[in-house]
Formats: C-alpha cells, structure tokens, sequence
C-alpha cells in the first residue's frame, strides 16, 4: 500500500508468520488420488480442466455471499435469484446482437460475452442495491427472519423473471469460437471451460488484490473480524456492507452469465439449483472467508467431475460427502474466520 | 471557567432490559488525565461505550467540545476526534500490525515523525511491523490497540482497562507511555482496576459504582485520604496492592 | 374491539365447561373468538366432506388439506417453537410416501406392508434427523438451515438415480390393502346420498391420523420439553447457562417434527395411492410450507390449520380469480402477466415477506391481537 510513507528498517530475525497450507494441498492432494482411479492421464486433465471450470464459475457465484455473511452476519438464501436475473440479462444483449454471436470472429465473440457480462452485473447490481433496501435492511440483527425474509424475496423475483421473460426454458446460443474443444494430442479441453477458468482466475486475483491491497480491502478484512471496531476508528460500515452487497450480487450476476451458457439454457430456478452448491462450498470454506471459498469451490467442482467419471449415480451426493469429512477434519470450515 | 472537552449530564443507559447507567455526571477537562475507577460491574466500560455510541443513552445528555454527540453515530463520534481503545483491544488479528495503523490514520498516510515517536513509545511493534497481528502477545496487542489510537492526532482518547491481565513489567512500561502521552498533551479518560497504576498518572479521579458517580475530584486528594481509598474502592484496592 | 361483560362472561363460561376439549388441546386454547369460530368450521367442514360435497375433486382437497395440516405443524414446532429453519422437511415427508409405496407395490398391498413401510420409514427419518443435527446444530443453527437444504437435495437427487427402487421421475404407484379400494363396501345402501365404501374409509383414516398427529404436536409444544425449547429460541445462552443441553433439545425437536412429517407423508401416500418426486420431494413444496406457517402463524400451532386450509383452498381458487383479472386487463403491457393464474406465487410470496415483517404472528396472532 502507498499510502504507507513510513516503514521501519527490518530488524534481523522476524518471527514467521503461520500461514495455513494445509487446506490448500488439498487440491493437488485429491488431483492425484484420482489419476489412477480415472486411468489414462488424457481424460484425467479433460476432468481437471472440467472440473476447474466449474468450480470457478461456483467461485463467481459464492464469494459475494460469503463476504456479505462475513461482514454483517446476514445471510442471503435470495443469493440464488441473482445468479438467475444475470442470466436473463444476457438476452438483453443477445436480442439486439444476435449477429455477433453467429458471425465467425472471435473479437465480436468475445466482445458479445464481454458486454453480456457488463449488461448482467450492471443489472444485478441495481438488483441488488433495490434487494439490500427493500428485503434485507428491515430485518438486521435476526438470522430467522433473514432467511424467512430473503426466502421471500427469491419467490417473489423468480415470478417476476417468469412474468417478464415468460415461464418456459429459453435456449441460448454459445458464440461460435466458444463451441468445440481445443485438441492437444489426445487431451481435449472445451473451449468455454478454458474461458471460464480464465475468467474465474482474473477475478480471483482481482478480489486479492483488491482486499490486501487497497484500503477498502484491508476495511472489509477488518469489518469481517470485527465491525464494532472498524465503527469506532471512524468508518461507516453500513455504507461499506451495502457496497459489498451489491459487489456480491454483481458477481452472482457474472457466475450467472457464466453458468446459462455453460447449460444454454435459462430457467429461473437455475440460481436456486446452483445454491445448494454455493452453500455447500462457504460451509466448506468457512463463513466469511474469500480464500476458503475458493479452495472450497475447486474442491467440491473437482471431486464432482472425478466421482461423475467413476461412479456416475455417487456424483451429486460426493457434495455432501465432501462437506461431511470437511467439517468433522474442521467443524468452523477449513479457513475459519476469527470473530470477536 | 472554560468548557471542559467532554460532559455528561445524567446519562441514563439501558441495555436490553438492563438499567446499567442511571444518571452519570462528570467531566473530563482538556489536556489531563481523567481516572475512571469501580469494582466490576460499577459500569466503567459501559459508561465508555456510551460516550463512544456503541450503546446509545437512553436518556440525559452527552457534550463533547462544545456539540451535542448523545444521538451521534459511532463513526461521526470517533470523527469528531475520538479515539477508543476497548476492553478486548479490537485487534484486526488478520491484518498485520501495518495495516491496523494505517486503517486507524483515517485522514491518509501516517506522518513519517508521528510514526517514529509511536513506535519510540512502543518499540515491540517495530520487529512485528509486517506481521499479522495476531501473533501479538496480549501485551504487544494493547500497545498496539494504543498505537492504533494516536496515530493520528486526536482530541480525546478513551482508554479501557489497558494493564488488565499484563506482566508487572508490562505494567510499567505502559504507564511509562502513559506518562509520554499526558506530556505530549493528550486528554486522556482512562478505566483503571488498578489504583497503583491509577494513582502513579491521574490528575483527576471519577469513581462509580452501581451505575452512578459517587466521587469526583483531584486524584492527589484520593491518594492522600486512606479512609476515602477504604469507602471508595473497598476490597478493589487491597487487592491490586 | 372491546367485548361487552356478558358476551365475555358467556365466552369463560364455556371455556370453563370444556374440561374435555381443554384437555384434548393441551390448554392451549385458541385465545379468539373469531380464531375458534373459524377453527370449528374448519373441522367440521373436513369431518363432513364426504357428506357435504359430492364428487372426487372436494373430497380430495379436503385430504389434502388433512395432511398438509400435520405436515405444516410439525413444521412449526421447528421454526416457531425452536427457532430452526430446516429445508429438509420435504425430505421426511418424502421418506414416509416413499415407505408406504415401496412397501405395497414391492411386498404386497396388505396392512402389514404398511406398518413395515411406515416403521421402516420412521426409523429412517429419525436416523437422519439425528444425524444431520448432531452434524450442524453443534456449531452454529445458521449452519443446520444450510446443510438442510444440501441433504435434501441431495435426497431428491438420489430418490430419482435409485429408479429401481424408487421408480425414479415416475414414482410408484401401487395398490391398497382390500378394506380401502374403492370397491370395498361396509354397507349395501349410501347414508345421506354418500356410499360407505373403502374410497371414504381411506379419507376418514387421512383425517383421524392427522387429527391425532396435531393434537399430539400441540401436547408436546406445551409440554415442559415445548417450554425448553422456547426458552432456547428466545436466548440459547440463557438456556445453556441454565444447564439445558441445547443441542440435545433441538435435535430432540428436529427428529418429533421429521417423524410427524414422515407420517403425513405416508398419509398422503395412502390417499394418493402414488408416491414421486413431485408430490412429496420436491423443493417447492419446501416452500409452500413455509408460505403456510408464516402466513398462518409462526409458533401457534393453529396457524398451521389457518395456514393449510388458506394455501390449499388459494392454490383452487386464487387461480380463477386471477385469471378473471388478467383476461380482463388483456392488452396492457406486463399487468396482466403479473395477475396472471400462474402468478398466484408471486402474490403469495409478497404477502409472505409483509408477514415476516409486519405480523410474525401470522393470521393468528392478528386474530389474538384483535380479539383484545
């Protein structure tokens, strides 16, 4: 940080700092468990590439959660109708432009998926803004009705998704140089999921960037810990938590975009059905914590594509199985937050 | 008779069904050290989280500098110029001792000399500058709960039970520090359980119990009066003895 | 609204001659004249269906009207008495339909099969409840509403993988013990124009099990082990401090409300004489019973009679009044979308968030309220 002018000569011999590597060698760790249970090395890396990608894009879609949870100690089950609304947006763009998504550039490709992903966070961010207002203020302060509440407030956007947009599924095409696979050998990765791991990535950096680098970053680090402190040092962290929330709904918004056309299609319970994931990986992770929503969602994404492959039926349960070992190795998630 | 820097005037506060503060009045004039004093449960730290609007006074009225703050929010409070260190420190353990001085300098980077004379007060802080604080002693946290307090200048620093649970030698060397602030001109009000280290920096004293002001004054004139000490502070001063 | 003396006089007298219904409702009368008005005829009218309205589609509402009152209070006891929100209560009622179909369409359409499907289903339930209890609400009770809501997809997920068993997206359907089908008849000549056959006997048995189920739920809640747990929801701390083992209690309640849905679950089973992932898995059945108990009356036990009747009568009739308005609004833009028959959520779900906020005690309380 470079607002820091002053810095005091490094004395000698520091005491070094503990940092938590165990949960992070998971990943590597279950990569390799599942090569000989996958067999041929190709189909391994098609899985893990899969796999990475789909546990980006939860990534996307969990992390506002878990900082909104950190920061205020509220917790949105409506989280899931901002997955769907970003969804939905893209059709905003992809009416008007359908050309770009037929035509054989990938710079207009690209630039459509771009402006897909501009139009839906713009849209769940004003979303979210109206959600904070409306839905989550009133009832600050109790966890019951925050999920009563917020319940609500997803049944009520998700018939307005149907009213506005209609109730049936709607196809949505994937822009031309985003279909098929990049081949190396007898390796095929899809190209979208290349993308997504990309994407996923950028963003990842970015929000580590953004929180140990900047001083809103270090407020919110601080606010998860302890907001009554951040409070007394002068800082108003309402207007921190509702900017965090809208963030949060603007990357729902971006996974959401992500997720429609990794499935091309739009249903508007797609948010709910993807949260039952997205829970899974901040239990995991530990409530409030960035980091562990990460690892959490590569873990889970992972372990779905390995088990989907050995044994298709365990797929959807390996979830659960997951969650079960995490919190009985650590019952407060891998990366718990210290509050108070 | 100037103003003093703050006021209360019959503050009353409840805390859920709690009636903990009924009608508390002192003053803490500028550019001395104010001791608060009481048993447990005389409600010292309340009195603070009142003054600082973490608990809101249910009645009666708060001056500070010459404005009404009773209603103010937390953050305009510690706008207005002051500082709070509370009882459990609130140390950011996840951000090194770095980033909790420079999220309390609120107005931009800390003044270059400001730093030298604060970590001249407390040096421990310098080998841990790039740490997470976390791995702070508790008495290295309180020094830095205190850093984080001055890094900027400010009008008034409320100070919650700083040598509580410290090594006799910590004990010291914060009221060393203590004593560097009170020269430096600072207005302190300070919770104290301990009447040594009270007695060994207040100018003036406040004694609570039960929720109301039962002794304002010098604190010479506390120190001076063995019989005063005994009715006053009862048991709390024998055992910190 | 003040009572004149004598119509209250007339009220206590009552209440005091009710020794009998006193005891059957636990002591916990409904506190309303307007609430036991209603309550009365709720009961009679579901007592007297069969006889009342001819035809399939009243008597098949009223049924289900019968369960979804069990299913709704055991609901209750979670999150009005004990201040847990689960999402796995689907689950449980799902296991119970499950048990009763696999029961009698794989061993046979007996009532052995029945007790065997629904101990068997029971047991399960109570296995799960424990286990996701112990899991969740050892740490933090935000953690169990979460993990829930996991388990039970993961149930419906795996309720529509294990086909061979479950049927799979089909479901099962199967056939009754003889004393129940449609065939059967206990007498040769119809009392009041209705035939006594196997069709009336299976509805009397929905109505008669539920009945007991909440009168029991409603015992338990006023019950000292119904006292602890409002005493935990109102301040865990308290209650902890007080030497109640916290986690006990609540998993205590969560297993008496998984077994009482189990139940309902079988019931409507049994009525439905088909069981599938749609009419007891499925998720938005999770969530019309938390429009149900909100909207009845969170922590009344009532409410969940107020509740049922409202959503399932709402779910006929709100429809045809909905699609009157929108035909008749036919031309402007997005309104008559938004009035449109299937819409009625949309209007459910606003009137569900307005409950939370502005009447926790949902119809009940309003009706307490009033009566004061």
């Amino acid at each position: 940080m470079s607002d820091m002018a002053a810095q005091p000569s490094a004395p000698a011999e520091l005491p070094s700092a503990k940092t938590d590597w165990l949960p992070l060698l998971l990943i590597p760790a279950l990569g390799l468990l599942a090569l000989p249970f996958v067999g041929s090395p190709s189909t391994w890396v098609t899985l893990t590439v899969a796999g990475l990608a789909m546990g980006m894009m939860i990534f996307l879609m969990a992390s506002g959660l878990t900082l909104v949870f950190g920061l205020m100690d509220i917790i949105n089950f409506g989280h899931g109708v901002f997955i769907s609304l970003g969804a939905y947006a893209t059709l905003l763009v992809l009416g008007p432009l359908a050309g770009w998504a037929t035509a054989d550039s990938i710079g207009l490709n690209l630039a459509l998926l771009a402006l897909c992903i501009l139009v839906a966070m713009g849209v769940t961010a004003l979303a979210g803004a109206v959600f904070e207002r409306v839905i989550v203020r009133p009832v600050y302060g109790s966890h019951l009705k925050q999920i009563l509440v917020t319940m609500g407030g997803l049944i009520v956007t998700e018939q307005l998704i149907h009213a506005l947009w209609g109730a049936s599924p709607i196809p949505i095409p994937l822009p031309q140089s985003l279909r098929g696979a990049f081949v190396l050998g007898d390796i095929v990765m899809e190209r979208y999921r290349v993308v997504a791991v990309i994407i996923g990535l950028v963003v990842f950096v970015g929000m580590q960037l953004l929180l140990n680098r900047t001083r809103i970053g270090l407020l919110i680090r601080a606010g998860v810990e302890n907001p009554e402190m951040v409070e007394a040092l002068g800082y108003r962290i309402r207007r921190l938590f509702v900017s965090v929330f809208i963030a949060g709904s603007a990357l729902a918004g971006l996974g959401g975009v992500m997720w429609a056309f990794y499935r091309q299609t739009l249903t508007a319970g797609m948010g709910m059905e993807v949260m039952v994931l997205v829970f899974i990986v901040i239990i995991i992770g530990g409530l409030g914590s960035v980091g562990g929503c990460f690892v959490g969602s590569i873990l889970v994404a992972l372990v779905a594509n390995y088990v989907g492959f050995i044994e298709p039926k365990l797929a959807l349960i390996s979830n659960i199985l997951v969650m079960a070992l995490v919190l009985i190795w650590r019952p407060q998630g891998l990366f718990p937050v210290a509050r108070r | 008779m100037t103003e003093p820097l703050l006021q209360l005037s019959g503050v009353h506060t409840h805390i859920g069904p709690y009636h903990i503060l009924h009608g508390v009045d002192f003053t803490v004039p500028a550019g001395e050290l104010t001791m608060l004093l009481g048993r447990n449960g005389a409600g010292k730290t309340t009195t603070l989280r009142t003054i600082m609007g973490l608990w809101q006074a249910s009645s009666g009225n708060i001056r500070f500098d010459g404005s009404d703050i009773t209603t103010r929010s937390t953050p305009d409070i510690a706008r207005a110029g002051i500082a709070y260190v509370p009882e459990a420190m609130g140390i950011f353990t996840d951000l090194t001792v770095r980033e909790n001085i420079v999220l309390a300098a609120r107005s931009g980077p800390v003044d270059k000399n400001r730093l030298d004379w604060i970590l001249g007060l407390f040096p421990a802080l310098k080998r841990f500058w790039n740490l997470p604080a976390g791995n702070l002693s508790g008495g290295q946290k309180q020094m830095l709960a205190i850093a984080r307090a001055i890094a900027e200048p400010r009008r008034l620093l409320l100070i919650d039970e700083p040598t509580k649970g410290l090594a006799p030698v910590m004990v010291r060397s914060m009221i060393e520090a203590f004593r560097a602030l009170k020269s430096s001109g600072e207005t302190i009000l300070l919770v104290e359980q301990n009447f040594y280290a009270a007695s060994a920096l207040g100018d003036n004293v406040v004694v609570m119990d039960d929720g109301r002001i039962v002794h304002s004054g010098a604190m010479s004139d506390l120190v001076a009066d063995k019989d005063m000490q005994q009715r006053l502070l009862g048991l709390s001063l024998d055992a910190h003895q | 609204m003040s009572t004149s003396p004598a119509l209250s006089l007339a009220f206590d007298e009552t209440r005091r001659r009710g020794g009998l219904l006193t005891g059957l409702l636990s002591s916990d009368l409904p506190r309303s004249r307007a609430l036991s008005f209603i309550l009365l005829a709720i009961f009679v009218l579901l007592a007297a269906t069969p006889f009342l309205f001819s035809g399939s589609q009243p008597v098949g509402t009223a049924a289900k009207i019968c369960v979804f009152i069990v299913l709704v209070a055991s609901y209750d006891l979670l999150l009005g008495y004990s201040g847990i929100v689960s999402f796995a209560h689907t689950m449980f009622y799902g296991i119970g339909g499950y048990g009763i179909a696999i029961a009698l369409e794989r061993i046979s359409p007996t009532w052995g099969s029945v007790a065997i499907g629904l101990v068997s289903a029971l047991a399960l339930s109570a296995l799960l409840a424990v286990a996701i209890g112990l899991l969740s609400l050892r740490v933090r009770a935000i953690f169990f509403s979460m993990i829930t809501l996991a388990v039970a997809s993961a149930a419906a997920v795996l309720a529509s993988q294990l086909s061979d068993i479950t049927g799979g997206e089909d479901g099962l359907s199967f056939q009754l013990p003889p004393a129940l089908r449609p065939a059967f008849r206990v007498l040769s000549e119809p009392v009041f124009g209705t035939m006594i056959n196997g069709r009336l006997l299976a509805y009397y048995l929905v109505f008669v099990v539920s009945l007991v189920v909440f009168l029991l739920l409603l015992r338990i809640v006023n019950s000292p082990f119904g006292r602890v747990l409002q005493a935990i929801r109102e301040n865990e701390f308290r209650a902890e401090a007080l030497g109640y083992r916290v986690v006990a209690y609540r998993t205590a309640a969560s297993v008496i409300s998984a077994l009482a849905a189990t139940a309902a679950g079988a019931l409507m089973a049994l009525w439905l004489r088909y069981n599938g992932p749609d009419t007891t898995l499925s998720f938005s059945i999770m969530i019309d019973i938390l429009l149900m108990v909100v909207i009845g009356g969170m922590g009344t036990m009532y409410g969940a009679v107020i509740g049922a009747a409202v959503f399932v009568l709402a779910q006929s009739y709100l429809q045809v009044l909905m699609g009157a308005g929108s035909a008749a609004l036919a031309g402007i833009p997005l309104l008559p979308n938004l009035i449109h028959p299937d819409r009625w959520l949309l209007w459910l779900g606003a009137l569900f968030i307005i409950s939370v906020y502005a009447f926790p005690g949902g119809i009940v309380g309003r009706l307490r309220q009033s009566k004061s």
